[in-house]
């Protein structure tokens, strides 16, 4: 019985599989603590889609994805911000608009060139075949966000959170924010190798979703999510080996069951305990 | 203590989209005051509150802080901004002794890790606004008085002697208003000085020492007695107030000409008495001190 749970550590392309998604799964959930505050999740689900042709290109022209996917990002992050400057169209009209448009032309190059890129791995990962430049990348993109967040973490917390107190206390603001944003984007391109492209969302979104149910303090809530994030992702490539599935499609199913679990069962803003005060209410 | 003087010189504010927020604005703050700051929606408070903040760029003039840019002053801590209610997200995942210490992160270190002075300033807040016993509580669980009271407190521990309360008393019942009062009078009788936006008329009298009327530009500026009268207000409202008027004959059957102004927007009125049908204030009803129960 043991010797059948560690087979798949036994396996080298296992072993890498499973870590190098505990890791990208903890930077994003880190990151998720901050973005589902502002009403700006969907920013990380645009990102994902836009930095499709960036990655397609990259792998057509044998550059490292990471360069690929950063161009199209910060060109994404632009045609959106001159169309909502020169139009007086909404934000969410906006970024449906923009980030349909790159993920048409992502497919189109890859439908194109269908033997140099893999369409599947972009889309829904490749993290059981990743190679070890490509692992490489993931492991200095995830470093770096995470040594940042760790150094900046309360900075941010406060210009999330009061925007203009921050700036009479002297924070650099437009500088956090951006930082902000270099690293959300940063950490989609590491994600799309393990969950690929349509699920990069879930990653930077769930996790810190379920820790909010959990806790009222932020450091809290950026432990619960990253241990969630990690856990759920290690675990969930770590199952793919036996129920022979897309590492993807299960590391997310993880992580809402536990979502689900913490909607319910949360000890104080679970819906259980919700209807018991309120019942203890109506009747006192 | 410094004796922080807010030196506002030929200030005029103008965004990139060309509109004009503010013209050609000179005022004196001195230490030891309640300023209110009344105009109405759209007449370049907030403006100015950015300008002294550093937020925007003035097109022409300047602001000084106890001698300072505003660039210097800010980074020494001296100018805390209290912010509207609404501007704030009450869900967000933080309890009221998180949100007082942020006033803290100036004074801390690159890695923004809270000494014991940072604590006892925080611990020291809370006691001065009454809110020691909410400290563990989430920002969201406090009624409207309260959470004026931490953002209050975060400006103390803050430590800074200017302190910039925008809308003060929106959402507030006159309870809460009369204990919010008491706070700011005890705040600025230490030698602070603070800058009160609002467009609540009638609690301007009871508690302000000084007025800037504004309108786009500085229409009077002084100390309430002779700057907030109904000529004065007349210009910065313009037709925006309801207006009743009962002049002598209207009141009396003798000789006495004077007569009753009461100006109101919806939120507490303003009563002028005196002579004109009102328009000098004679005298401006005095806040009763309010009852501790």
């Amino acid at each position: 019985m043991i010797d059948l749970l560690l087979e798949p550590f036994t396996y080298n392309y296992m072993f890498k599989a499973i870590w190098v998604c505990a890791l990208v799964g903890g930077v994003c959930a880190f990151l998720s603590s901050y973005l589902m505050l502002k009403g700006w999740s969907l920013m990380g689900d645009a990102l994902a889609h836009s930095i499709v042709p960036g990655v397609a290109l990259a792998y057509l022209l044998a550059l490292p994805y990471a360069v690929g996917a950063f161009f199209t990002g910060i060109l994404a992050a632009l045609s959106m911000a001159i169309v909502k400057q020169k139009t007086k169209l909404r934000e969410d009209a906006i970024i449906g608009l923009v980030f349909t448009t790159f993920f048409a032309i992502g497919l189109l190059i890859v439908s194109i060139n269908p033997t140099a890129v893999n369409i599947q791995a972009i889309i829904l990962g490749n993290i059981l075949a990743i190679s070890d430049y490509d692992i490489a990348q993931v492991v200095i993109i995830s470093f770096i966000c995470l040594f940042v967040l760790l150094l900046k973490w309360k900075d941010l917390v406060a210009v999330f959170f009061d925007e203009n107190h921050a700036r009479s206390i002297g924070l650099p603001v437009n500088a956090l924010k951006i930082t902000f944003f270099t690293l959300l984007s940063a950490a989609t391109v590491a994600a799309l190798q393990t969950v690929g492209a349509c699920l990069v969302i879930a990653m930077v979104v769930t996790p810190g979703a379920t820790a909010y149910l959990l806790t009222d303090r932020f450091g809290r809530l950026i432990t619960i999510s990253v241990l969630l994030g990690s856990l759920t992702s290690a675990l969930g490539a770590y199952a793919s080996y036996f129920l022979d599935a897309n590492p993807g499609g299960l590391i997310v199913t993880l992580q809402t069951l536990i979502f689900l679990a913490a909607f319910f069962f949360a000890p104080k803003y679970g819906l259980l305990k919700v209807r018991k005060t309120i019942a203890k209410k109506v009747g006192a | 203590m410094s004796n922080p003087i807010v030196t506002i010189k030929n200030l005029s504010v103008t965004y990139p989209n060309g509109h004009h927020a503010l013209e050609d604005v000179s005022v004196n703050l001195k230490s030891g005051s309640i300023c209110g700051l009344v105009g109405v929606n759209g007449a370049g408070k907030s403006t100015l509150f950015k300008a002294m903040m550093g937020f925007v760029k003035p097109t022409a003039g300047n602001v000084s802080i106890d001698g300072m840019s505003v660039r210097n002053a800010l980074k020494k801590n001296l100018v805390s901004y209290v912010p509207q209610t609404e501007e704030v997200d009450w869900d967000f995942p933080v309890l009221v002794e998180d949100v007082v210490m942020m006033g803290r992160y100036g004074h801390m270190g690159f890695l923004r890790r809270p000494s014991k002075t940072d604590h006892d300033a925080v611990a020291q807040a809370l006691e001065r606004v009454n809110m020691s016993e909410y400290k563990k509580r989430q920002i969201g669980e406090l009624s409207g008085g309260q959470r004026k009271r931490i953002f209050v407190a975060r400006a103390l521990a803050q430590g800074g002697n200017i302190i910039l309360l925008d809308e003060p008393f929106t959402g507030v019942d006159i309870k809460t208003e009369d204990s919010l009062i008491d706070l700011f009078q005890s705040l600025v009788a230490e030698g602070r000085l603070i800058l009160v936006a609002t467009h609540n008329l009638g609690s301007v009298p009871s508690f302000c020492d000084e007025v800037i009327l504004i309108n786009k530009t500085l229409l009077a500026y002084g100390s309430v007695e002779t700057t907030f009268t109904q000529d004065n207000l007349s210009k910065a409202f313009g037709g925006m107030l309801r207006h009743h008027q009962l002049i002598g004959a209207d009141l009396h059957d003798d000789e006495d000409a004077r007569g009753v102004t009461v100006l109101t927007d919806d939120e507490r009125p303003l009563v002028l008495y005196g002579e004109e049908g009102g328009k000098k204030i004679v005298r401006t009803p005095k806040r009763k001190k309010a009852d501790k129960t």
